[in-house]
């Protein structure tokens, strides 16, 4: 479809519609697609239709309208964010996105001036602006502006702030987060955050607050703090765009998507996004899965009934008929290494699992570090996963000896306790590195396993190309497993589990 | 045709006046879907105001809204048109004794008077301003989703016996998600994206105060930060804007003008539906002192 008529906005001069716009838009792209996020040809020219329409004064509203275009999924709105920010925070001067709501932008490498017209317009009062400031009045102002919530202000502050401790040096090869613990170091955001509690406490009517509410106000300075913080990390970003240019600075944030980040060097931040992923993927899962035993495909072909009503074609099998599919519902035993390195693996695939237990018939959770035991308790009757997930990784009975991996003796605990549990419907499911430090591998009982389940399966959370070097000894244990993989993200996870069922 | 909305701000006002607090994404992008022609995909927690962003913007554009509710074994036969296959029948019937060759007859019976509409077909075929709400688009299976993608680009309806009708007006549609599964990218690429979380708690006590009558402006602060620092916690199910409403009117109704620990405990089940969030929620508002220095 087309759009008929050219579009006239009243914002819209042609300067900024024109070729320059365009350039600036499929270098973006570029980036976005470079950040892994899948932009479409057709999203592409949507984008560009979208921004004739929407001026770029308006940064907010561009901002959204550039993402209905080309983020169709709110997972990768985060990274859209960053790439946004650091593409549009430098254009500045050049497409006058700054003069209302970036009063502090456009004198970027010197300053003095426009800052203290920057912080009187934002302030009101005015008073001692620009570098005046001793480290005192700035936390002073600091916290007035959080107690009373003062957006526009703690923008103001947090540049300043930026400015004073971040002690940022042209073209030193450092990474924004050094300049970030640097310049929150010296804010001490903490001993602020207890004063502000002091100060509410002192203002309640009867000199203390409730519980209740002391929780309650507790909330909402973090949530202001949190906000302080992603202003200072946004003034850090434009500093830093500032001198190494849009490129290079659009390299070094570039981070993973959620479902493409690896369990084994996931950072904490990391870690806890991926937990907020893994909600909606298993229940995506467990809906998907549900729907393919539906309306799976169909069974096998079912002879006496294809011969039966071929007679009424003559003899002629014309229309071949399918039994039933008989939905097997295999019973899963998981036994997982949880030493240091592969815990988060380990845990993510647990939860993966006992979220869709619907699934199976059965589910029984093992894990191991040299000793091995069986958490499949922690799970009954649980509606919490996380919380069960928890329990297992600190209370759990799992050190044999030393408390390091050891492969061989968990896999003869394992065989000793409950290797006659095995039957032919039982799938078994493997999750380590099979670092075994040495130790014997006991690959044996793999195999005894294999020759009595129905599958067994093996997932190990390293790349490929480490298995089997150093202490790892993936390879005995692949010649008697049905499946080895390598299982180092959320997407890699969702389409194994798939493809069990 | 003339576009409906002057610019971004007017869409927020009149949204506005319309009950539907807005913020700059949701007035961007509906702005932008009316210029762009395009339809609008939106995705969010339930009970975040997907659907009724539709009715609001019917009701400011003055449009009719035809809504067509997705479920699972949706089909053709329910969502685009439909033969009426008994009046085709009594026609057929009708005219056994007559001398009228076949050849008319089945251009009679596959004509506009024995066709039955759906909701899809009748919002091309309107002629009046119309909205289209395709309600929880992901509860069709993946398949049937297919059914949408021609009036989606197109705006028009191919029926084999009639051939194609395209639209008499372009209508503004919105398709809303619960996410229960990913839609197929031919879907997502031929809509505008937005995601509809749950509101900042400035506009989530702007809506309230709006929707609920005799509310302080003090209750509703108080409503607001209770309702924020429980949806931090991990719940099964995290309270919507819907059940914050409804957790003011009950408060109202009992007459409280002033939130203590007691009373949230009292009334959480109104704000949680899962017994273990209700717990969860409890325990928080118990031992909050815990983190006092």
């Amino acid at each position: 479809m087309t759009t008929t008529e050219s579009p006239t906005e009243p914002a819209d001069d042609p300067s900024s519609s024109g070729s320059p716009m365009l350039d600036l838009l499929s270098g973006f792209i570029v980036e976005l697609r470079n950040a892994g996020l899948p932009v479409s040809l057709t999203e592409n020219l949507d984008a560009m239709e979208a921004v004739k329409h929407i001026p770029m004064e308006d940064r907010e509203t561009f901002k959204y309208a550039l993402a209905a275009t080309l983020v169709k999924n709110h997972s990768h709105w985060h990274a859209f964010e960053i790439v946004f920010e650091v593409f549009f925070a430098m254009r500045g001067s050049e497409y006058e996105i700054t003069e209302d709501r970036f009063p502090d932008l456009d004198d970027m490498d010197d300053d003095d001036q426009g800052e203290a017209q920057g912080q009187g317009a934002s302030q009101g009062q005015g008073g001692g602006g620009g570098e005046a400031l001793s480290p005192e009045q700035l936390a002073q102002m600091l916290m007035d502006a959080l107690k009373k919530g003062d957006q526009a202000m703690m923008r103001a502050l947090a540049r300043q702030a930026v400015r004073r401790y971040a002690g940022m040096e042209p073209g030193r090869p450092v990474g924004g987060t050094y300049y970030l613990y640097r310049t929150l170091r010296n804010l001490d955001l903490d001993g602020m955050m207890e004063q502000l509690m002091d100060q509410s406490r002192e203002q309640a009517p009867d000199g203390q607050l409730s519980k209740f509410e002391e929780r309650l106000e507790r909330d909402e300075f973090n949530d202001r703090i949190e906000k302080l913080k992603k202003e200072i990390e946004a003034e850090i970003r434009r500093m830093l765009v500032a001198d190494r240019g849009v490129e290079a600075m659009s390299r070094t944030l570039r981070k993973p998507l959620p479902e493409d980040v690896d369990f084994m060097h996931a950072t904490r931040e990391e870690m806890n996004s991926l937990r907020k992923a893994i909600y909606p993927l298993t229940r995506k899962l467990a809906a998907r899965l549900a729907r393919k035993r539906k309306y799976g495909r169909r069974g096998p072909l079912d002879f006496r009934k294809t011969v039966r009503t071929s007679l009424s074609y003559g003899g002629v099998p014309a229309d071949p008929q399918f039994r039933f599919p008989k939905p097997h519902k295999p019973e899963i035993f998981v036994i997982a290494d949880i030493s240091g390195s592969v815990a988060a693996f380990a845990r993510f695939t647990l939860h993966l699992v006992y979220a869709i237990s619907g699934q199976f018939s059965k589910v029984r959770a093992f894990v191991f570090i040299d000793g091995l035991d069986e958490v499949t308790r922690f799970f009954d009757g649980v509606d919490d996963i996380s919380e069960a997930v928890h329990r297992v990784n600190t209370e759990a009975d799992v050190v044999w000896v030393d408390g390091h991996s050891d492969y061989g003796h968990a896999f003869g605990v394992f065989w000793e306790r409950y290797g006659k549990d095995i039957g032919p419907k039982t799938t078994v499911l493997i999750l380590g590195d099979a670092r075994n430090n040495y130790h014997a591998s006991q690959s044996w009982i793999i195999k005894e396993i294999q020759s009595k389940a129905r599958q067994v399966h093996w997932l190990n959370p390293e790349p490929k190309s480490y298995w089997d070097t150093g202490d790892s000894i993936v390879g005995e244990y692949t010649n008697y497993c049905d499946g080895v993989y390598e299982v180092r993200n959320l997407r890699q996870l969702e389409g194994f589990v798939e493809k069990l069922i | 045709m003339d576009p409906r909305f002057v610019d971004v701000g007017s869409v927020r006002a009149d949204l506005e006046a319309a009950d539907y607090l807005a913020d700059d994404g949701i007035a961007g992008v509906v702005y932008l879907a009316d210029r762009l022609q395009k339809p609008i995909l939106v995705e969010g927690p339930a009970g975040t105001g997907k659907t009724q962003l539709a009715k609001s913007v019917a009701e400011i554009t003055g449009a009719r809204l035809i809504r067509l509710q997705c479920y699972e074994g949706l089909d053709e036969a329910k969502a685009l048109y439909e033969w009426n296959y008994k009046k085709q029948l009594l026609r057929i019937q009708a005219e056994r004794n007559s001398e009228v060759e076949w050849d008319a007859i089945e251009d009679d019976i596959f004509s506009d008077e024995f066709l039955l509409t759906r909701p899809l077909l009748e919002a091309i075929r309107s002629e009046d301003p119309v909205v289209l709400l395709i309600d929880e688009v992901d509860r069709v299976e993946i398949e049937t989703e297919a059914l949408l993608l021609e009036i989606l680009s197109d705006y028009q309806v191919s029926i084999p016996e009639l051939g194609t009708i395209e639209a008499k007006q372009i209508p503004l549609v919105f398709l809303t998600s619960n996410n229960t599964r990913e839609l197929s990218e031919a879907l997502k690429r031929r809509c505008l994206y937005l995601h509809i979380d749950y509101p900042e708690m400035e506009r989530e006590k702007q809506i309230i105060l709006n929707k609920v009558d005799g509310l302080t402006d003090n209750l509703a602060d108080q409503i607001t930060r209770i309702v924020r620092s429980i949806r931090q916690l991990e719940l099964k199910k995290a309270p919507s804007v819907s059940e914050t409403i409804d957790w003011a009117r009950t408060l109202i109704l009992l007459g409280i003008d002033q939130i203590d620990a007691e009373t949230a405990t009292d009334t959480v089940n109104i704000l949680l539906k899962y017994q273990s969030d209700i717990t969860k929620a409890i325990k928080e508002f118990a031992q909050s002192d815990e983190f006092s220095g």
